[in-house]
């Protein structure tokens, strides 16, 4: 299935939109901030409405996952050819882009984020060009990563994404901003290189036969590494089930944990938000952290089963460790944007314990339950930025009685907490239910004990809600306005989005469905156990 | 779909609508909005009054509509996976539709005067709207998901309505702690939902049951069934405020008084009993000996607690409490319909008592208010007294409704309670446990008592401030007619025509108990020969609560009317027994010292760890390789380099000492020839 526009494929207009609009902003002169704005925005809407189109072209019952045939967009070039008569043969890099039901739902949300954070973002005046083009990088790069499906083309996507966020936080942050911007940095890389060793080792042990020449090359095309047919049966990771194997598939389980983030790789997340401005923030909570568990579903799933179902209860377990843990760390925090980071780590520990149930609807709940974090999420990070910008401070002790105050900006905050709190009728519930009722059915204990936190959410959320918004207002607070048109531009589609989903939820599950089970379907066989249920 | 069914969704988004409107619109509205929500709700009364009309005479039992909500395009054991989700009328149901839209239109009635001038007017319209909507969707679901959804957002609008005031920390505080202790309960109905999903794969009543009463049990044992049917219960046993989680009830008072007898007597927290009605087919005997215990139990604690309180709301909450531990305790003992239908009498007498302590507090408020006063508390029947000459609509209606609830022969609450009792002895005839119905009968007296206490203390005797009696007045119309609509609907003639006796009447008729799924081995008596025996006792128990109710209300009067014995000497003589009933038997402080504590306590003890032991690790990391490249810098600064360095020097001094031999002097070199000639010839000579 091909989608073309000016001859150029839709997932490469997706992808370079923001490229071609960065360098349309370093173009413009200095002076023109509302210009350099504009131009932003203009790009990321159409960014926007791209992706829109993909969505409604998006064929409902084409699986993807490990198979080429089924993955829908694609395009495939060949990229980088090296001709070598040395031991590995020739290196070929692909250009090969594509989506399924894991990928659109994400590319979907980076369209719509990254969108969000432009309007978000208005009001910095710091070097307004250099943010902007920063920006739309960071865009560019998180997009590649959802289309690649060649490892190294997503391995640079990766990698491009590093650089622009390091700078966005380390020069547009808070006070701390140098130290989180390295620790951010630092950490990704850490596990970038995991990443870079179990991809090459997955290079050299993979060969298909090239339609070109018809000899057997080495790639680094996903799907390739996904059917077992292409090891080499000398290469370090053939077979199933082997030492080697489970090496490589911690290495890439590190790499991409650290991002998610999962315990205990977590503390550069709550560094990170407090010091990122708030569009930052947005990005990273509303996109980024979907990029671990998505490289756990594109990559360490499909292309080591054997190696994931051996690790299932493992994984299971540290994702009821980061809700209960993230809960109730949430629960002792007396800043607004640290306690929203906890909360994070807590709610994206519903994605593992779901995708671990290696079931329909364990899978399906956390699929969706990246889609609903990341709006949610979005939301509350929009709503600190609100307070933060007429108050400067983001201390819960230093509110309360904003409900008076500001009653448009608190109908939202109510809707977007109650999200959160996995309130029935919003989307949060309808993913935290899945994730549960599919976990239930492999790991019952687990499941109960990890069920404690949707009280332990209740709890930090509604207490949150009444130090800030109930009560009295303190009579510093006396002259605050509230929300603006911006300000609803901004939170008013996320909060829609909500509720959509909340009530029809079938809008998005009918996008997941078939690549959900296909991957449950696939993972089980090649792990070597029954398929069914 | 039945065309019925259709009048049955317009009953339940009808207050949605309502909701929508006003919480856009409703600022523009203002003062009409309370209208609109009025007018939305009185439709809504009608429709479900036809409903009713059409459901009982109907042949069929239940009118439902099932259609399949998310399809999992997969099948696990051959058998295709998908939620099917629906709607169903069924003599209950029909029945609830009305008392819930009955109430509720009357709440919004009421509330046109009471919240009158109100902050959030429009607000709270809105507010009684989506309450409204999602009790009618408990009511009206077929399956558990829906029951679970409309069961959230039940506890969200009694959140929104608790916490009205928010301004007042109290009630910020009484709103979050009914939301939390729900949730708490919630966790455990959400656990059973998660078992019977998984082994069933369906979560429609029916669909349920039918593979119950196939011979399916959860993972092949009736002890998995059990912990299901009372895990599902839990949700219960929060909404239903029973033990041990009944401490957010008396605190929900904060919410406005109608609010307060909307949600927190007759409709939400029935809405638990309710639940285990729907799941009673699931119900082994030994869940239910459980919830029969747990019913007794509640209802015991919360009259004792009763006696002794002087708010006049605290003292309903409790009373509230109370009947719904019978309720409870009724549907346990396997008393199905006589549960149900006390849930139905006490919705009408129990709203009615709280409207009319609403009239009653809201003169006190206006007199209160005309003396400048701002420190005595309205809600304190210690300041009330002799009301009865001030506001006669409001007293006969009181005393109608404490006769009810008192259960004294005439009025609809002695059809109920009366069969509720009889089951109990009907159950301990069968099983032995004789506590339940002494709890039972015990309790009757006990309400008898304390209901009167607070009708002699507020309406009889004397006011006891005379200048504010004079300010003191009847409430408008618009509230008491509401007042007297659920006088009338507390006499017997309503549900039956043989006020000694409701098993004829059309209510005992046409709701009766489910069929029971549960395999031979676990179930308790069969519903026929429970029903015979509970005949057998109908006699007895009319005596013997005749009898306890009379006592009450005798003991009330020479304690509080004819003061034959002081209650204060009484009360300084038990005065540990007081302290204690009169702290509510210390619940809040033993919860704040060990689960509250507990939990913060973590969340402290986890963030410092994650701040110092585990970002400290991550900083150590850091700071030792930080460490490590001063001292590589320092060893290649010195070492390596110093090596290099030293090389050089030494090289340089060799360098310095052979240049001063270096002179350029043909003389020196000469000089050194001849020496060097003459140290080889000695040397080799």
């Amino acid at each position: 299935m091909e989608q073309t526009f000016l001859n150029i494929g839709i997932l490469t207009w997706l992808t370079f939109l923001p490229v071609v609009g960065m360098i349309v902003v370093l173009l413009l002169p200095k002076e023109q901030k509302t210009a350099v704005r504009w131009t932003s925005l203009a790009f990321t809407l159409a960014q926007v409405v791209f992706a829109g189109i993909l969505f409604a072209k998006f064929d409902r019952n084409l699986a993807g996952v490990n198979s080429a045939e089924t993955m829908q967009f694609t395009e495939l070039f060949n990229w980088i050819s090296v001709k070598s008569t040395a031991w590995f043969g020739t290196i070929k890099i692909d250009y090969y882009l594509g989506v399924d039901g894991i990928s659109m739902p994400m590319v979907l949300l980076t369209a719509l984020i990254s969108c969000i954070a432009v309007i978000s973002s208005w009001n910095i005046e710091k070097s307004v060009k250099g943010y902007f083009a920063l920006l739309l990088l960071l865009d560019t790069g998180m997009m590649g990563v959802f289309v690649a499906l060649d490892f190294f083309l997503f391995y640079i996507f990766w990698e491009v994404m590093l650089l622009p966020m390091y700078f966005l936080i380390g020069v547009w942050g808070g006070p701390r901003r140098e130290y989180a911007a390295i620790k951010f940095f630092l950490y990704t890389l850490l596990g970038s290189v995991l990443l870079l060793l179990a991809m090459l080792a997955l290079y050299f042990s993979v060969t298909v036969v090239d339609p070109a020449s018809g000899e057997r090359i080495h790639t680094f095309n996903m799907m390739a590494m996904m059917n077992p047919a292409n090891y080499d049966p000398q290469s370090l990771l053939a077979g199933a089930h082997t030492y080697w194997r489970y090496v490589a598939y911690l290495a890439v389980f590190i790499g991409f944990a650290i991002k998610v983030p999962i315990f205990p790789f977590h503390t550069w997340l709550p560094d990170a938000h407090v010091e990122a401005p708030t569009a930052i923030s947005v990005i990273l909570a509303g996109v980024l952290l979907k990029m671990g568990t998505y490289g756990l579903l594109r990559i360490a799933f499909p292309i080591f089963p054997d190696a994931a179902l051996y690790y299932l209860y493992p994984l299971a377990f540290v994702g009821f460790i980061n809700i209960i843990y993230g809960a109730f760390c949430a629960m002792a925090q007396k800043d607004f944007k640290k306690l929203i980071a906890y909360s994070s780590v807590s709610h994206m520990g519903i994605v593992i314990l779901g995708m671990a149930a290696m079931n329909t609807q364990g899978m399906l709940g956390g699929m969706m339950q990246m889609f609903n974090h990341g709006t949610i999420t979005a939301m509350l990070f929009l709503i600190v930025g609100v307070i933060y910008d007429r108050t400067h401070t983001r201390g819960l002790d230093d509110f309360g009685g904003l409900m008076n105050k500001m009653p448009k900006y608190s109908g939202i905050m109510v809707v977007a907490f109650f999200a959160a709190i996995g309130l029935p009728g919003l989307s949060g519930f309808i993913s935290e239910a899945f994730s549960f009722l599919g976990a239930f059915q492999t790991f019952r204990w687990l499941t109960v004990a990890s069920a404690f936190g949707i009280v332990l959410t209740a709890g930090y959320m509604l207490w949150t809600l009444q130090r800030v918004f109930l009560g009295t207002l303190p009579e510093k607070w006396n002259g605050l306005t509230d929300v603006t048109g911006r300000e609803l531009v901004m939170l008013v589609p996320l909060g829609i989005i909500v509720l959509v989903l909340g009530v029809y939820p079938n809008l998005m599950l009918d996008v997941m469905n078939t690549s959900a089970n296909a991957l449950v379907d696939f993972v089980k066989a090649g792990g070597g156990m029954a398929v069914g249920n | 779909m039945r065309p019925e069914l259709t009048i049955a969704l317009a009953v339940l988004l009808l207050p949605l609508a309502s909701f929508t409107l006003l919480i856009f619109t409703g600022r523009r509205y203002s003062e009409r909005s309370g209208l609109v929500g009025t007018a939305f709700l009185g439709i809504d009364l009608l429709l479900a009054l036809y409903l009713l009309a059409a459901k009982v005479p109907s042949d069929l039992k239940v009118w439902d509509h099932t259609f399949t909500w998310i399809d999992f395009h997969t099948a696990v054991n051959g058998v295709p996976l998908k939620i099917d989700i629906g709607i169903m009328v069924d003599d209950l149901t029909a029945v609830m539709l009305v008392v819930v839209t009955l109430i509720s239109f009357l709440v919004h009635l009421f509330s046109l005067a009471y919240m009158k001038g109100d902050v959030r007017f429009s607000r709270y319209y809105a507010n009684l709207g989506i309450f409204t909507f999602s009790m009618l969707g408990i009511v009206l679901t077929n399956n558990y998901l829906l029951m679970y959804v409309f069961w959230e957002l039940v506890g969200l609008s009694s959140y929104l309505l608790i916490g009205h005031w928010y301004e007042k920390k109290s009630a910020a505080d009484a709103s979050k702690k009914a939301f939390l202790v729900n949730r708490v309960g919630d966790l455990g109905f959400f656990i059973g939902i998660m078992i019977v999903w998984m082994q069933f794969s369906t979560l429609t009543f029916d669909g349920i049951f039918g593979q119950i009463a196939g011979g399916k049990v959860p993972f092949d044992s009736n002890a998995w069934l059990t912990a299901a049917g009372m895990l599902i219960f839990c949700g219960a046993v929060g909404k239903s405020a029973q033990f041990p989680l009944h401490v957010w009830l008396p605190d929900a008072m904060e919410g406005p008084t109608p609010v307060s007898a909307l949600i927190h007597a007759a409709t939400m927290v029935a809405a638990g009993v309710y639940l285990t009605a729907r799941t009673f087919p699931m119900l082994t005997a030994d869940a239910l000996l459980v919830i029969a215990y747990v019913g007794a139990v509640t209802a015991f604690i919360a009259a004792t607690i009763a006696l002794v309180q002087n708010d006049i709301k605290k003292i309903l909450a409790y009373s509230t409490v109370s009947q719904l531990g019978y309720m409870v305790m009724g549907l346990g003992v396997g008393a199905y319909t006589a549960g149900v239908f006390h849930l139905v009498t006490h919705a009408a007498f129990k709203a009615g008592l709280f409207l009319a302590s609403g009239s009653v507090i809201h003169a006190m408020h206006h007199a209160l208010h005309h003396q400048h006063d701002h420190h005595t508390d309205a809600q304190d029947i210690r300041h009330m007294g002799g009301l009865k000459g001030k506001m006669p609509v409001t007293f006969w209606t009181m005393l109608i409704f404490t006769l009810a609830i008192s259960g004294v022969p005439l009025t609809s609450g002695f059809m109920s309670k009366d069969e509720i009792l009889a089951g109990t002895l009907a159950f301990s005839h069968f099983t032995g446990h004789t506590l339940i119905p002494v709890i039972g009968f015990l309790v009757a007296g006990l309400t008898a008592f304390y209901m009167f206490r607070m009708l002699i203390v507020v309406f009889l005797g004397s006011h006891p401030d005379a200048h504010r009696a004079e300010h003191l007045h009847e409430s408008p119309k618009v509230m008491t007619v509401p007042l007297m609509v659920l006088a009338a609907l507390s006499f017997f003639a309503f549900y039956s025509f043989n006020p000694l006796n409701a098993s004829h009447g059309w209510f005992m008729e046409n709701v009766t108990p489910p069929a029971v799924a549960v395999p031979a081995a676990a179930a308790a008596t069969a519903t026929e020969t429970f029903v015979e025996e509970v005949h057998h006792q109908h006699s007895l128990a009319m005596l013997l609560s005749v009898g306890v109710a009379g006592l009450g209300i005798l003991a009330a009067f020479v304690f509080y009317h004819w003061r034959k014995v002081s209650a204060d000497a009484v009360m300084n003589a038990a005065k540990p027994v007081h302290t204690f009933l009169y702290n509510k038997w210390f619940f809040d402080e033993l919860y704040h010292a060990t689960a509250v504590a507990a939990t913060l306590g973590t969340a402290r003890a986890l963030a410092w760890f994650d701040a110092v032991i585990v970002d400290g690790i991550v900083n150590g990391a850091g700071a030792v390789t930080k460490g490590f490249s001063t001292v590589s810098g320092k060893f290649d600064s010195i070492v390596v380099d110093g090596i290099v360095n030293l090389t050089a020097t030494v090289a340089g001094f060799l360098g310095m000492l052979l240049r001063t031999v270096q002179t350029g002097r043909v003389q020196t070199y000469i000089v050194f020839a001849l020496i060097g000639l003459m140290a080889l010839l000695a040397l080799y000579i």
